[in-house]
């Protein structure tokens, strides 16, 4: 079973974000990483092929300056290899004109399923693996908490506000995942290695059969009027534990008259 | 203000409206205008009464059948509005399901859809989405260019819900168009977790465990005091990824978003995408043994220990109350 992974690389999280003072998109200009929450998909991916007898996970991930350290880390896990959609023309797209790109290069892959998590840890607009089920024509579950595949179905479980509920759909399909679906490896050094050598592919929107006006700004349709600072919220008192604290914490429940 | 009709996607669970419904009415009924419901069920009627009381004269109603609500209530959806009844802003809950339905209508219209809105405004024919990035610490303003109809998705709680004065909304059955495989999910069974005491989302009380805990049996003691307060458990990201408790306990930016008039976190750092998920919190007490923690930056009483000795203290000094 083919699995395509898609794979977004970001701005390492541990460091403030920043925007650009011109466009006010956020900086995606140092070193890029594997978002965290695609680390799942890729384990799971691999897990599913593996199960289900051999197959191989294929990256697809949209980023700027051909950039790669990303994807070496989930070839490193195991992935065969990626495709790389990389264009200046790329530059302010929102989450349908990524959708759409990421759907074009998905199409060349010729996946059974396509894993993406329900939302990237940087841009978490969330609506992107509905907007890109949409354009495939393919059916999608999101928010999965558990997935197995038996005779051409996804079986999920599916994360709800009560609980949650078994849904399956037929391959192809698109699924999300969750954190916590699986827990995903650490590369090997075997696999650091030998994911140098692992074939990136890297096109271009026009080879995509896309026109620039698709995406990027001039697909975006949107305009970002206004960046300004939240108010703050204050801090307030700060004690410490010396044996009585927790006493602080009774007093100050009292006071908001909950005991 | 001149938008002329708003739907909000309705969302409802055994004939209950969900409260971020009940918000996004409130807000719709503000913009002004004619504000209609569309809702993806087969009990239309159980729900009539209760949107028209928080503002909409008319629901839509498109039964998904035994599939998840995204593919046929965006086809339902799609279907009115090339059919001739268009609204010009129609507005989503950040759900689970409104991200399934505004995400597939967004791609079906080929129309762009802005998410995370904390609020929404319009001016003229202008409607602008405001969206907090950076932890809550920047608010982002984005408008809608060209023309409609403006798909936007809303955090839970951005709104206060408030009743109108309307009566019952109109029912009006709409076709689901064929979906064909886009459609093809089947909900084969629904799980509804056991739990007392008041769900997290809703919850006055949040008694929330991070890292700090050391341990998942230490989370015990989270649920404990949780219990004692007749609040909600809740947990950190780092905690749920580490499969110390479930991934419905999170609190954070990809977790719930809670609002409680308390919000005691116990053993959390204040990562920024936790803080997005409990900022807006009345009160917020915060137990961490590093002085530096980004969490006594929004805590109004930080206590700086260690949680192993202050969680115990504290729920016996309120058992010794109760």
């Amino acid at each position: 079973m083919n699995v395509v992974v898609c794979a977004k690389q970001i701005p390492d999280p541990a460091a403030p974000g920043e925007l650009d003072s011109n466009t006010k998109t956020l900086k995606r200009e140092g070193k890029l990483i594997l978002d965290d929450s695609d680390a799942y998909g890729v384990e799971m991916g691999l897990q599913l092929a593996d199960k289900a007898g051999g197959g191989e996970v294929t990256l697809v991930s949209m980023a700027p300056n051909s950039e790669v350290s990303g994807l070496r880390t989930a070839l490193a896990m195991g992935a065969a290899k990626a495709i790389l959609v990389s264009d200046p023309a790329l530059q302010g797209s929102d989450s349908l004109a990524t959708a759409k790109v990421l759907a074009a290069a998905i199409k060349r892959a010729e996946p059974d399923l396509v894993l993406t998590a329900t939302e990237s840890t940087d841009g978490y607009t969330g609506v992107l693996p509905a907007q890109l089920a949409e354009i495939l024509g393919w059916p999608s579950i999101t928010f999965a908490k558990h997935i197995e595949v038996t005779d051409g179905k996804a079986k999920v479980q599916r994360q709800t506000e009560e609980g949650y509920d078994e849904v399956e759909a037929a391959l192809p399909a698109i699924v999300s995942v969750t954190a916590g679906v699986v827990e995903p490896r650490y590369p090997s050094f075997k696999g650091i290695m030998a994911a140098k050598n692992k074939p990136v592919d890297e096109v271009k929107v026009a080879d995509l059969g896309l026109s620039n006006d698709e995406v990027g700004w001039a697909g975006a349709r949107q305009s970002i009027d206004d960046v300004a600072a939240a108010p703050e919220r204050e801090a307030g008192r700060v004690v410490e534990d010396e044996g009585e604290a927790h006493q602080e914490i009774v007093q100050f429940l009292e006071e908001l008259k909950v005991l | 203000m001149a938008v002329s009709t708003t739907w909000v996607f309705a969302e409802a669970s055994e004939g209950k409206v969900a409260s971020i419904t009940l918000e996004l009415l409130t807000k719709a009924r503000d913009l002004g205008g004619t504000v209609e419901a569309f809702y993806g069920g087969a009990d239309g009627d159980a729900v009539a009464e209760q949107l028209g009381k928080y503002g909409a004269t008319k629901v839509y109603v498109a039964d998904p059948g035994d599939s998840l609500q995204g593919a046929p209530v965006a086809a339902a959806m799609a279907a009115q509005i090339e059919g001739g009844n268009k609204p010009d802003l129609i507005l989503f809950g950040q759900t689970y399901d409104g991200r399934d339905v505004a995400g597939r209508l967004s791609a079906k219209l080929d129309k762009p859809a802005l998410t995370n809105g904390v609020d929404v405004s319009a001016d003229g024919d202008k409607v602008t989405v405001e969206n907090a990035i950076f932890g809550g610490n920047t608010l982002v303003k984005t408008s809608f260019a060209g023309d409609g109809p403006f798909i936007a998705l809303f955090r839970p709680k951005s709104f206060a819900a408030e009743e109108g004065s309307g009566g019952a909304a109109e029912v009006v059955k709409v076709d689901v168009p064929d979906t064909g495989l886009s459609g093809q999910t089947k909900v084969l069974d629904r799980h509804v977790e056991e739990h007392t005491g008041p769900k997290l989302d809703e919850a006055d009380i949040v008694v929330s465990g991070g890292r700090g805990l050391g341990s998942a049996e230490k989370y015990e003691m989270i649920e404990q005091l949780a219990k004692l307060l007749k609040g909600a458990p809740g947990a950190s990201r780092a905690i749920v990824d580490a499969g110390w408790v479930p991934y419905a306990y999170q609190v954070g930016q990809t977790g719930k978003v809670v609002k409680p008039t308390i919000y005691i976190a116990a053993g959390i750092s204040g990562a920024t995408q936790h803080l997005v998920g409990m900022k807006g919190a009345k009160n917020i007490i915060a137990i961490n043994k590093d002085k530096d923690a980004p969490i006594f930056s929004v805590a109004d009483l930080g206590v700086v220990g260690d949680v192993h000795k202050v969680v115990p203290k504290l729920i016996e000094a309120l058992q010794a109350r109760s």
